[in-house]
């Protein structure tokens, strides 16, 4: 569906444009900043590449999920049709943000292919890793979609608001889980919140296993008496399967209270088209 | 009784057209205070994407500043990474109307099509551009405050120093650069009517490979670090308002001096000034409004010719 308004071939160039473009950005801001402070970092800007080509998995799957209801609801106005056929609306939903995903991991891709052969980012992966690495993206992309149903039960009752949620949901991601920046630059309430999120540990386990060792202190680890020691990647790993878990839960009760109310209130099918 | 003239009725279409702005930019301004909630998912929320670039260049300062003891190097220091994280807020401010420009003007006839409007509109008496004119202001309206919340959450949040060196150069770039952005807009509009469906994927396209090419969150004269390639990423990013009224706006608020302005090929060390870029933003204002003028017209032409403007999901 999400596809179908072009040629496959034109549609692959246009889904990898922006989250290549959008690496681009972070490459500019590294260099100008590069130019104007003569200060080189390249174990940083690593850290800053593969946080932000792993995001692209977070932008694409939340909007893939949560900007459904906005598109069936008030441009195609088809919601009311699938809503009312024999099929689970949750499903449907995840079906949709399948597609979004698939596009991400090809653009991901590229985006690690291109900052390995062009800027310079060196990767370091053992074969040991790699189921690690499989279980760690698969819980990731389950909790994202969880997360991006929670946001689709808010959709059945905002107006058309899905620029702004498009923005600022992914916004706090970007902002609290370490993606393009240590926690440690944030403040201690920030910190805090962003050790809550699970999508945090996941950020922080895909670029242990696929750079090598650095000095940047990600600010995650466990204190008992005053000594503090770094997660192990299992324990990360655990981590983010109790917290994919509860997204899910929460995802079927947010989906369905937000249903109920739109229901109820009448919404279900409304347009905001001003 | 004589029958009008054309000349006789100019105060009667000047009036007819100044309803019809004031029309377009009503539902906008009142749909707006209708659903306040768009307050905190179109002002608040995107602040935290722009949080993060301030944070990736906090970051980089911080790093810059291990083990330096010399003052003047970190107040250097300081005082460039202060410049970036103003480019950021100043970026993230006009984020704001870019985005505008693209969903709410440039994609509008577009969704106006989809749900039945258009045809209502090409029946009534009224100028199209007026039309879209008052879409134009509604939606600088709503925007404005995004636009303002970034601006004072950075410069109270993220303690970013601004020294405005000529405020009346700073107010007219500002609104050219508008006008320009929104003459785009209205250019892109009819356009997209034409493209039909790939119109919300064009507008998803043109924004971060816009925020790339005009240099949203970093100046943009780092592209001339680039050779060849950077220079004509330049070229190509100095048609779009933004890149000029950016760049000048940074000239003109950022303290220190320019921060890596456009450069000019002609000249060793010369770069754009901001009432050159003042001057170059006047002239693509007056090219977008005519070229917004002439696709409407031949939009028009084209729902009289073809009959198929007002043919839905095409």
């Amino acid at each position: 569906m999400d596809s179908n308004w072009t040629e496959p071939w034109l549609f692959m160039v246009y889904s990898v444009i922006k989250p290549i473009a959008g690496a681009f950005i972070l490459v500019l801001m590294y260099t100008v900043f590069a130019l104007i402070g003569r200060f080189t970092d390249p174990d940083l800007f690593s850290y800053i590449y593969v946080g932000n080509a792993f995001f692209i998995f977070v932008g694409n799957t939340l909007f893939g999920t949560f900007q459904v209801i906005q598109s069936d609801r008030e441009w195609y106005q088809t919601l009311r049709y699938t809503y009312i056929s024999p099929i689970s609306y949750y499903t449907y939903i995840v079906g949709r943000a399948a597609s979004k995903v698939a596009v991400a991991a090809l653009a991901v891709v590229i985006t690690l292919a291109f900052g390995a052969l062009a800027l310079g980012v060196r990767f370091e992966v053992s074969l040991a890793q790699i189921p690690l690495f499989l279980v760690a993206l698969v819980l990731g992309l389950f909790c994202l979609i969880s997360i991006g149903i929670c946001l689709a039960g808010i959709s059945f009752m905002t107006a058309k608001h899905t620029h702004g949620l498009a923005e600022g949901i992914p916004g706090i991601f970007y902002v609290f889980c370490g993606v393009l920046f240590p926690l440690s630059a944030l403040p201690g309430w920030a910190q805090s919140f962003g050790r809550g999120i699970p999508l945090t540990y996941w950020f922080d386990l895909t670029r242990r296993l696929l750079l090598p060792p650095t000095t940047i202190s990600t600010g995650l680890a466990s204190c008992a008496g005053g000594v503090c020691r770094a997660f192990t990647d299992v324990e990360i790993l655990a981590l983010l399967l109790a917290s994919s878990l509860i997204f899910f839960l929460m995802s079927l009760g947010i989906f369905k209270l937000g249903e109920y109310l739109a229901r109820r209130a009448g919404k279900i099918d409304m347009t905001t088209s001003y | 009784m004589s029958a009008p003239t054309a000349t006789s009725r100019i105060p009667h279409r000047l009036k007819l057209n100044l309803q019809a702005i004031v029309g377009r930019a009503y539902p906008r301004v009142v749909g707006a205070n209708r659903e306040p909630s768009w307050i905190f998912f179109e002002a608040i929320l995107p602040l935290l994407g722009i949080a993060a670039y301030v944070f990736i260049y906090k970051a980089l300062g911080d790093r810059a500043l291990l083990g330096v003891t010399d003052p003047v190097e970190i107040a250097r220091i300081r005082a460039g990474t202060n410049s970036l994280i103003a480019t950021v807020v100043l970026g993230g401010t006009m984020v704001a109307f870019w985005l505008n420009v693209l969903w709410s003007m440039a994609s509008q006839l577009y969704w106006e099509k989809e749900i039945g409007n258009l045809q209502l509109y090409m029946m009534a008496p009224m100028s199209r551009m007026a039309l879209l004119g008052g879409m134009a202001i509604g939606g600088m309206f709503m925007t404005s405050v995004r636009a303002i919340t970034t601006l004072v959450v950075g410069i109270v949040v993220f303690s970013v120093v601004l020294q405005v060196s000529n405020p009346l150069l700073l107010i007219g770039v500002f609104f050219v650069t508008l006008i320009a952005l929104y003459g785009m807009g209205m250019m892109l509009a009819s356009l997209y009517l034409l493209w039909g469906r790939e119109a919300f994927n064009l507008s998803a396209l043109l924004e971060e490979p816009i925020f790339f090419s005009s240099g949203f969150y970093f100046p943009v004269g780092g592209f001339a670090k680039f050779g060849t390639i950077g220079g004509a990423m330049l070229a190509f990013a100095t048609a779009i308002p933004a890149t000029l009224g950016l760049d000048a706006m940074r000239q003109i608020i950022v303290p220190g001096g320019p921060v890596l302005p456009i450069p000019v090929p002609w000249g060793q060390g010369a770069f754009l000034t901001a009432d050159v870029e003042f001057g170059i933003l006047i002239v693509l204002a007056v090219v977008f409004l005519f070229l917004a003028r002439q696709t409407l017209a031949y939009l028009e032409k084209l729902a009289r010719r073809e009959g198929r403007l007002t043919s839905r999901h095409q």
